[in-house]
C-alpha cells in the first residue's frame, strides 16, 4: 500500500467510526461535560459575588458600627461634660449658699454678742454705779460722822465752786 | 485502610480490564497465527538480505494482520478481518490467517507482493491469474487501530461525562482533572478566540472530538506494543476523513460574506474581469486548505515513525556490513537517538492535534465572520 495513495477501504471505515463517534461524544460526552463545566463555572461565580457581596455588608456594618461607637463615645462625653457642670455648679452654688448661711448666722451670732455685750455693760453700769453710790454712802457715812470732816467738805466743796 | 482497599481494587479493576481487553484481542478465532513454513523457505528467508527500506515502509504501512514479532521464522500476529466483494464471488469475510502471510491464496483471493497492485488484494482465476480488484473494506491494521483508540476514547470521556453529571457543584477529581483543562483550554484557548463568542458552541464539539481523536491516536502510535503503534494518524486515509470533516463543516457553514470573499474579493477589478484571477486564487485557497490539513499531520506522524524505524534499522544494517559486534556497538547509540525521537514525537504528537484543531477552528471563523475578520494565510 503506497503511502500516498488514500487507501478507500480505511476512509470507509474512517467515514463511518469517526461519524458515529463524533455523535456519541457530541451526544454523551461534551455536552454534559461543557454544561457542568458553565455550571461549576457559574457556581463559582455566584459564589464569589455573594461572598464578594457579604464583606461589602461587613464592612459597610463595620462602618456603621463605627459611627454608631463614634456617635456613643461623642454623648458620653457630652453627658459626661454635662455632669461635670452640674456637680460645678451644684457645688459652687452649695459653697456660696454655705458662705451666706455662715455669714448670717455669724452676724447674728455677734448681734447677739453685742446685745449681750451692751446689756452686760448696762448691768455692769449700773451695779457699778449702784456699788459706787454704796460706797460713797459708806464713806459718806464714816466721813461725815465728824463735824470737822464736814466742814472740810464743805469747805472743799466751796472752794471747788469757788474755783468754778 | 478501607480507602486503600478501594483503590486498590479500583486498580484492579483496570488491570483486569486491560487483560480482558487484550486476551479478546488476542482471542479471535486463532489465537495466534503462528507458522512454520517449509524447512527450504525457512533457510532461504532466514538468509535472506536485511533491506531497511522495506523494514521501514513495513513498519509504518498498513497492513492485513497485525504483526506482533517474529521470532526466528515464526510470525506472530493477530489476525484481521478481511472484507471483501467481487462480482465474481459476491462478498467473502473470512481472517487474514487464512493468507498465510501473504504466501497462500485464498478462494482465489491473494495479496500481490509486486507489480501495480503491491500490497493489494487481488482476484485470481483458477489458472491463477490476476482478474482483477475485488473492492476490498478489509479491517487493516489502521482501521483496527482506530477501532481500538475510539473504544478507550469512548471510554475515557463517557467516564468523565459520567462523573461531571455525578459529581457536579462539587470539585472534580481524578480523571475528570485530566480532560477537563485540555477541554477548556480548547474553548477558551482556540475556539473561542477563533469563531468567536457567539457562535463558537456549535462548533466545539467537532474540534473537541478531532483534537482528542487525533492527540490519542498521535500518541497510540507512539506505543509499540500491539494493542497500539498502528499508524494511524500517518494514514493518509485517516487524516484525509479528518480534513474533509473539516471542509464539510466549513462550506455548509459558510455565509454570504465567506462566499463573497471567494467569488467577488475586494480587489481592484481587472483581477475579477474578463480572467476572474482572483477567485481562481481564492477557490484553489478553499481547496488547499483542508489539503494542507490533511498532509501536515499525515507527513508529521508518518516522518515520526519512520526515523525511529530507521534508527532501529541502522543496528541491524550495522550488524550485516560489519558483523554482529558492529550492530551492538551501535545499538546504544540508536536506542539513544530513537528514545529522543520518540520524545520528540510525543510534543509533535500534542502540536499536531492543537495545530489540526486551531486550524479547523479557524476556517470555520473564517467561513463565519460578520465582516472584515483579520485573514489567515
Amino acid at each position: 500500500m503506497g503511502f500516498i495513495t488514500p487507501d478507500y477501504g480505511t476512509l470507509f471505515w474512517m467515514v463511518i467510526i469517526f461519524g458515529i463517534t463524533f455523535y456519541i461524544l457530541k451526544r454523551f460526552a461534551w455536552k454534559p461535560i461543557l454544561t457542568a463545566l458553565d455550571d461549576r463555572k457559574n457556581t463559582i461565580a455566584e459564589a464569589l459575588s455573594s461572598a464578594d457581596r457579604a464583606r461589602q455588608e461587613i464592612a459597610d456594618m463595620k462602618a456603621d458600627q463605627e459611627q454608631i461607637l463614634e456617635e456613643a463615645r461623642k454623648e458620653k462625653n457630652e453627658i459626661l461634660k454635662e455632669a461635670r457642670e452640674v456637680k460645678d455648679k451644684i457645688i459652687a452654688e452649695a459653697k456660696t449658699s454655705a458662705h451666706t448661711e455662715g455669714q448670717k448666722i455669724i452676724e447674728t451670732a455677734r448681734l447677739q454678742i453685742e446685745t449681750e455685750k451692751t446689756a452686760a455693760i448696762a448691768e455692769m453700769k449700773k451695779q457699778v454705779v449702784e456699788l459706787s453710790v454704796l460706797v460713797a454712802e459708806k464713806i459718806i457715812q464714816k466721813e461725815l460722822k465728824e463735824n470737822k470732816n464736814q466742814e472740810e467738805l464743805v469747805n472743799s466743796l466751796l472752794k471747788d465752786l469757788k474755783l468754778k | 485502610m478501607v480507602n486503600l482497599k478501594l483503590k486498590l481494587s479500583g486498580k484492579a479493576n483496570y488491570i483486569a480490564f486491560l487483560i480482558v481487553f487484550v486476551t479478546l484481542g488476542l482471542a479471535s478465532k486463532s489465537i495466534l497465527a503462528e507458522e512454520i513454513h517449509g524447512s527450504e523457505e525457512q533457510a532461504e528467508s532466514h538468509l535472506e538480505k536485511f533491506e531497511a527500506g522495506k523494514f521501514v515502509t513495513e513498519h509504518v504501512s498498513d497492513a492485513f494482520e497485525w504483526h506482533i514479532l517474529t521470532y526466528k521464522t515464526h510470525h506472530i500476529s493477530v489476525p484481521l478481518p478481511i472484507i471483501l466483494y467481487s462480482k465474481n464471488s459476491g462478498l467473502n469475510i473470512f481472517w487474514s490467517s487464512k493468507f498465510e502471510h501473504c504466501h497462500a491464496t485464498y478462494k482465489n483471493f491473494q495479496i500481490e507482493e509486486t507489480g501495480d497492485n503491491a500490497g493489494k488484494i487481488v482476484e485470481l482465476d483458477n489458472s491463477g491469474e490476476v482478474i482483477g480488484l475485488p473492492i476490498d473494506l478489509s479491517i487493516t491494521k489502521a482501521v483496527a487501530g482506530i477501532f481500538v483508540s475510539v473504544f478507550i476514547l469512548l471510554f475515557i470521556l463517557l467516564k468523565v461525562a459520567r462523573m461531571a453529571k455525578n459529581s457536579a457543584g462539587r470539585a472534580p477529581t481524578g480523571l475528570q482533572n485530566l480532560i477537563e483543562p485540555i477541554i477548556l483550554f480548547i474553548r477558551d484557548e482556540v475556539a473561542m478566540p477563533t469563531i468567536g463568542k457567539d457562535k463558537y458552541q456549535k462548533y466545539l464539539p467537532f474540534l473537541l472530538t478531532i483534537f482528542f481523536f487525533i492527540l490519542l491516536n498521535n500518541l497510540m502510535g507512539l506505543i509499540p506494543i500491539f494493542p497500539f503503534g498502528a499508524n494511524v494518524t500517518g494514514n493518509i486515509a485517516v487524516t484525509m476523513t479528518l480534513a474533509v470533516f473539516t471542509f464539510i463543516i466549513t462550506t455548509f457553514s459558510g455565509n454570504k460574506h465567506y462566499w463573497k470573499e471567494i467569488y467577488n474579493p475586494d480587489v481592484p477589478w481587472w483581477l475579477k474581469f474578463p480572467i476572474p484571477l482572483m477567485p481562481l486564487v481564492e477557490l484553489t485557497g478553499v481547496i488547499t486548505k483542508p489539503i494542507v490539513l490533511m498532509v501536515r499531520l499525515f507527513a508529521n506522524m508518518l516522518a515520526g515513525h519512520m526515523i525511529v524505524t530507521v534508527f532501529v534499522a541502522l543496528i541491524f544494517i550495522f550488524g550485516q556490513t560489519g558483523g554482529v559486534a558492529t550492530g551492538l556497538a551501535v545499538s546504544p547509540l540508536s536506542v539513544l537517538f530513537s528514545v529522543f525521537i520518540l520524545l520528540l514525537d510525543v510534543l509533535v504528537s500534542f502540536i499536531q492535534a492543537y495545530v489540526f484543531t486551531l486550524l479547523s477552528a479557524l476556517y470555520f471563523g473564517m467561513a463565519t465572520a460578520e465582516h472584515h475578520a483579520a485573514e489567515e494565510h
